[in-house]
Order: structure tokens, then sequence, then C-alpha cells
């Protein structure tokens, strides 16, 4: 395929434009922003974003029937899919933020409050660089302990085999997961400057090559 | 250096006035500097960790936030934006985020009541709340300014960041209107007041003018992010040097650009020195090639 169609999950909730962007930028053109089923299930790569509350987010998508309607594209069709901070954390079988809400399950694992030590905020805001990055996929036009942009107060808790990338703050947690065609970016690569293109790039080059 | 732990933060603060940006001089005087865009995409490539543009006009004019500068703004900006001036409701918020913007800035409209902090953080999530200070001196201590109305208030600052904290405001952002544009450096104190009364990041601003100021603020409290503003537009290369100048110093800053200036002397007012003759001669012959991602 000469250029990827990204399709940008669009759910009420999201910087949508902000992703839109920076894949922009990088001279993707099939880049459409919809919750269509026809336009997700020909995609060839799907982003789900995901700005603000766990509750509310996955309110929106189930909303929409987008849980269903993904579910078939990742898990049977199995779309490469990319979810981005609270687009990865839905991934997760349930969080706790704000009561207990069910994810889409896809990841087994949970969403939990940061507690991190001393006198470190929560929030857990700013750049900060990732530890034992493993997916090649995501991280090949890397350096090791790249920095990204986090901002977040919640963070997937899961197995070891599905971590892709950790990050310490006081404490180790986890920055990226992977299971099969599924990632996960705790951090914003549309909001990591160079780095975050770079991810976006190798990403998007390996989903061109399948 | 600085594995494994969070970054300090050097931010650039961009004021508008009319679809331009400005410079501010202690919230009274506004002087033309440019485009929107072009301040945008220059900051983003000389490494700011993160962009705030706050519209200075649109809550004196109880006007809503101009989405066309937030859109130019947000097709340029690869790091962070923070945007705020006349959010006043959530569906400026909900226009804002859909609009490109990352976080919110909420100042004015927190003054009476910490309702729409609340209701924005509800939404969007604590992360996305910023809850601006503007700060005058006293003698009873640092007080609550109101730009809008041009007076200061009773509020007590420390109490004022408490609330919105209290209110779900993910981070706060002091802006010392005293040492708005007086390039005499941070208010170490007034910074230092605020950091001890929140649990959330915070954010300062006013008085940058050299890269020892950011040393200084980051040395002296325990701030996250400092931002700069007409420093930057006006000195060139400002952000590389000060970050440079803050490696050299100890303080863990994200530092990627590929002029480092680690090497490089800086005088008094933060401008790169020149260097020696035979130095930039042998620079005169090094091949830079263009990063391609």
């Amino acid at each position: 395929m000469s250029q990827p169609s990204i399709v940008i999950v669009d759910y009420g909730v999201g910087n949508i434009r902000s992703i839109e962007n920076a894949i922009c930028s990088l001279g993707y053109r099939k880049i459409a922003v919809s919750m269509e089923s026809a336009v997700l299930s020909s995609a060839d790569a799907i982003v789900l974003p995901g700005v603000g509350a766990f509750g509310e987010c996955a309110k929106n998508l189930r909303q929409r029937h987008l849980d269903e309607m993904l579910a078939e594209v990742a898990l049977v069709k199995r779309t490469p899919l990319l979810g981005i901070c609270v687009g990865m954390q839905l991934l997760a079988e349930y969080s706790l933020e704000g009561g207990y809400h069910h994810g889409l399950g896809w990841i087994p694992g949970s969403v939990q409050r940061l507690q991190l030590p001393g006198d470190h905020a929560v929030p857990h805001v700013g750049w900060n660089s990732l530890a034992g990055e493993k997916s090649d996929i995501m991280f090949s036009r890397l350096n090791s302990g790249a920095e990204f942009y986090f901002d977040h107060s919640y963070h997937f808790i899961c197995d070891e085999k599905f971590v892709a990338a950790y990050v310490e703050c006081g404490e180790r947690f986890i920055a990226a997961v992977q299971l099969r065609n599924i990632f996960g970016v705790q951090f914003h690569p549309e909001k990591s400057h160079t780095n975050g293109l770079k991810l976006f790039r190798s990403f998007f080059e390996w989903v061109k090559a399948c | 250096m600085g594995k494994g732990m969070l970054k300090r933060r050097v931010a650039a603060v961009i004021y508008v006035k009319d679809g331009l940006v400005v410079q501010s001089i202690g919230f009274k005087r506004f002087l033309p500097i440019g485009r929107v865009d072009i301040a945008v995409r220059y900051l983003n490539e000389w490494g700011a960790d993160e962009i705030v543009l706050l519209d200075i006009e649109a809550s004196r004019k109880g006007a809503p936030p101009d989405m066309s500068v937030v859109a130019v703004a947000a097709s340029m900006c690869r790091v962070p934006l923070a945007v705020g001036g006349g959010v006043a409701t959530i569906q400026n918020a909900r226009d804002l985020i859909r609009g490109g913007a990352d976080k919110i800035c909420i100042n004015n409209a927190a003054l009476a009541s910490a309702e729409l902090i609340s209701d924005v953080a509800a939404e969007f999530g604590n992360q996305c709340v910023i809850g601006c200070i503007d700060a005058v001196c006293s003698e009873d201590g640092y007080r609550v300014f109101d730009h809008a109305r041009g007076v200061a208030t009773g509020v007590a600052v420390r109490a004022h960041a408490m609330r919105m904290s209290g209110a779900g405001a993910g981070e706060i952002l002091i802006t010392s209107v005293d040492r708005d544009g007086g390039k005499c450096g941070f208010d170490s104190r007034l910074v230092h007041e605020v950091c001890g009364a929140v649990k959330v990041p915070v954010i300062c601003c006013g008085g940058a003018g050299t890269p020892q100021h950011f040393v200084d603020v980051f040395t002296e409290t325990s701030v996250h992010a400092a931002c700069g503003g007409n420093f930057f537009h006006y000195t060139e290369h400002s952000l590389t040097v000060t970050k440079s100048e803050l490696v050299k110093a100890g303080i863990a800053v994200r530092h990627d650009t590929h002029a480092r200036y680690e090497t490089g002397k800086v005088d008094n007012a933060g401008r790169l020195t020149k260097r020696e003759e035979p130095e930039l001669a042998k620079l005169l012959y090094v091949r830079i090639p263009k990063e391609v991602i």
C-alpha cells in the first residue's frame, strides 16, 4: 500500500485535532476522523485517542456502539490499533477512576490511581524518559530512554508480558503496552515533538509493510 | 543524565491581543510582536517543552476564546498546548479541546467560584485544567489580581491556589504581575509559597530575562515548570541556551535539539558570546545533516 488508511476514532472526547495534525505533518494523507462502522472496518490502522475521565470515555464509546465495532476490527480482523493515554487505559478490563468502570478488556489488567512515593506530585505531568522498551514496532526509530510527554493521574497495571515500556518517577510504572496487533501508550506521542513523530512513523511504516 | 525522572519544563508563554502576539509589561503596556502561527512554529522548533497561549483581552471584553487563533496555533504545535483567556463556560472548554488545545487555563472565571474548574475537570480530567493566578505583592502578602478589572482583590494567593487545586485543577500557573515584562527574574518567594500550598505541579511565569533566572527558580523552589515570554521572542536561540545552562547547572530537562551550546559562553544579558575565530573556522566545514523523520 502506498498510503495506509488511518482512522482516528471520534467519540466525542479526546484531543483528536492534535493527533490528526501530528500524523498529517508526517505526510500521511488518508486520515479519517470517524465513528462509522464502514470507515473503521476499511482502516489499515486505528488510533484510539482519549483525554479526560475514564468513565466518561467508556460511556461515550458504548453509547456509540464503538466497543462492538472496535472489537470486530481489532480482535477479529486484527487491524493494528494504537491507544493513546485514556485510549490506552480503555484497553484494560476495568478502571477505578471515580468509581468502577468497565473497559474494553482486550489486555488483561486494570487502571488505578498513581501512588507516587515522597513528594512526587500527581498528576504525573511533564517529559519523562522511557525504560525497558520492548516493542520494535513503536520504538525502532528512537534511542533508548527517549523522552515523551506524560499527563495522567491513573496508570495501567498488567502482567509483565504485555508491557512494551516503563517509566520511572519515584517508582516504576507502565508507559506502553502491546498484545499482538493492539498497542497502547500512556504518554502523548502527538505532543512529544520529534520523538512522538518518530513513534508514529515507526508504527505506520510497520502498518504499511504488514 | 536525568534517566528515570520527571524533567523540569521550560515553557513559552504567548500573550495574544486582538489576534496578534504582544509583549506585556506589568499587565499595562503591550507591544506588538507578530503572528501567532510563526511564534508557535519557532518556539516549537526551538525546544519549548510546552506552549501557553493566553488571550489577555478576552475576559476584559467578555468575549469567548478566539477559535481561529487556537486552530492556527494547534496546527503548528507538536508539544502540549495550554490555552486560556475568556474561558467562562464548559462549552468554551469543549470547543478549545476540540480545536486542538490540550489543557484549559481558567483564570477570571474562577475568581468568584471554582465551579467551572470542577466542571471541566469532571469532563476532561484534572490533568486538563490549569488554574491560573495573577499575583501582586501587597503589604499583607501576595494577593490575587483581577486583570479584567485591573485591580487587586483581597484574596490571598495561597488560599486561592488551594481552592483551585481542591476544585480539581491539575496544575497551577502563577504569574507575578509585578515582575511581568521586567526581565529581573522570577519571584522565587511567591513561587515557593504556591508550591508549598498545593500538591499539584506548579508553573511560574513573569520576570524571565536570562537563562540564569531559570536556573535560579529551579534551584530555589520545587516548581515544575517556568515560562518565558518576551525573552524567548527577543533573544536569539534563548530557549536552547537556557536549556544548555540548566543542563550545566545539573537540572534535569529535556534537551534534544541539535544545537546544544553547552560549551558556549553566555553574557550577562543571556546572549551567546561570539566564539574564538579558530573554532568558528572549524565549524564552517562541519556538515549537519537535516534530520528526516
